[in-house]
Order: C-alpha cells, then structure tokens, then sequence
C-alpha cells in the first residue's frame, strides 16, 4: 500500500518535473527542475528496492550533474534568451508522441515475464558479486573506469584556453 | 489495482517521450544535453524496474554502467558546448552551422 501510494506520487513529480523542463523558459529553473525530476527518480528507485542505486542516483545526477549544468549555464550567459524551441517543434511533438503511443501500447498489450517472488534485501552486496565475482561484469567495470579518465581529460584538454601555453 | 511491472514501463515510455521532444525541439544546446539526461534516467527507470519484478541483479549493474557512461558524456558535452560558446559566442544549436553541407 505504501510503497503504491509513493509510487503515485513520485511519478507525478517525475512526469510534472520532466515537462516543466521542456515548458519553462527561464533556463536556470529549467535546470533545477531537471534536479528535482532526478531526486523523484532516486524515490522510485527505493519503491524498486535498489537502496545502492538510489544513492547512487542522488550523488551522481543530483549532485555531479546537477551542479555541472548548472555551470554550464553560467559559463554560457545566455540565460537571458530563454529556452526557445526552434523550428522542429511540430515534427518533435508528432514523433515523440506516435513514439510515446507505441510504446505504451506494446507495454499494456504484452505478457511480460514476472518472478513469483520479486527481489527483496539489501542489494549492494549482490551488485558488488554480480560485477567482482567470476563470470562477472569485471571487463565492463574495468573499460568504464577508462571511459571515465578519457572523459576527464577530454573535458581539461577541450576546456582549457590555449592562450597561455 | 496494485502498482506492477508495467506501470514503471509506462512512467518510462513517457519520461522516454518527453526528453526525446526537448532533445528534437530545443535551440539551446545546454538543454539539449539535460533532455537527453532525462531520457537516460527513463531508461534507467525501466532498467531497474525489471532488475526488481524479474529478479534478476544484472539490471541494476548495467543502470550503474548507464549512470557511468552518462557522467562521461555530460562531461564532454559541456566541455564542447562551452569551447563552442568562446569561438562562436552562442549556444543556439541552429547557430552551430560549421560542418553543415
């Protein structure tokens, strides 16, 4: 019953906060209800019992993601122009929707496998066998850590002003 | 009715549907990258949403995988966009015309 109730609610913050994104103007609330629409993200994943995700959630996206675009918005100073839409509009609107009407008709009209019993208990452990473990997840783990240090040094190198070399 | 598999597959269709809209429609770039954020997280919500009613752990280390690769990618993408802006003093991604034919 509870765990139905937060469901409701954090999925009406979660839609309301992601169309907000797409309708408000002002581009600094833009960015901060794309942090609130993350938090309801992070409070629907505590209803799916991923307690590590949803830290996970909160650290990565609420605070690195959040506060980079945020940044990014003030680096740019062109908060004064708004978020316009440009001249895609009526074609995005029609795709996304004939996208978001067959996919929800596919959901609705599927017989979809479901366990008997769904998960339960704390999942970081499970996580952590699931990538270390034999058999495991450990190359991707590895190649994701590459991925991570070529990306910070992608972003100082692009980033850095080639005046005072 | 009891809250199940398909409603979180729904609410992801959706949150999927809205980003895509921003993603196509929006001029600035910077909001470009943060419909694109939001489309990652619906993945993530139907990624996990399987990981719970299936059973199964895998779903929850890919989503950690997505979260990886989404950190790398805001990274770059705001590094770009803010090199774009010194050279070309805009963020309107009409504007970004440079390798247009």
């Amino acid at each position: 019953m509870g765990q139905q109730v937060a469901f409701w609610i954090l999925a009406l913050l979660c839609v309301g906060a992601a169309l907000a994104v797409v309708y408000v103007r002002d581009i600094f609330r833009v960015a901060l209800f794309m942090v609130l629409c993350f938090l309801a993200v992070a409070g629907l994943y505590v209803t799916l019992n991923a307690d590590f995700l949803a830290a996970a959630q909160i650290l990565v996206y609420v605070g690195a993601i959040g506060v980079l675009i945020i940044f990014g918005i003030m680096l740019t100073r062109e908060s004064k122009r708004g978020s316009p839409t440009g001249k895609l509009r009526p074609a995005a609107m029609l795709v996304a929707f004939l996208f978001m009407a067959t996919m929800i008709a596919v959901i609705v009209g599927s017989e979809w496998y479901v366990a008997s019993e769904p998960s339960s208990g704390a999942t970081t452990t499970q996580i952590a066998q699931s990538i270390f473990d034999k058999d495991g997840f450990i190359l991707a783990f590895e190649i994701a850590a590459a991925l991570l240090l070529a990306a910070v040094i992608g972003a100082v190198v692009l980033t850095r002003d080639k005046k005072d070399k | 009715m009891s809250v199940g598999l398909e409603h979180y597959l729904v609410l992801a269709a959706i949150l999927f549907s809205i980003g895509l809209y921003g993603a196509l429609a929006k001029r600035n770039a910077i909001v470009i990258l943060m419909c694109i954020e939001i489309m990652l997280n619906a993945v993530n919500i139907a990624m996990v949403a399987f990981a719970h009613y299936v059973n199964v752990i895998a779903g929850q280390v890919f989503t950690i995988f997505i979260m990886v690769v989404a950190a790398a990618e805001v990274a770059v993408g705001l590094a770009l966009i803010i090199t774009i802006f010194r050279n070309r003093k805009t963020v309107d991604a009409e504007k970004y015309d440079l390798m247009k034919w």
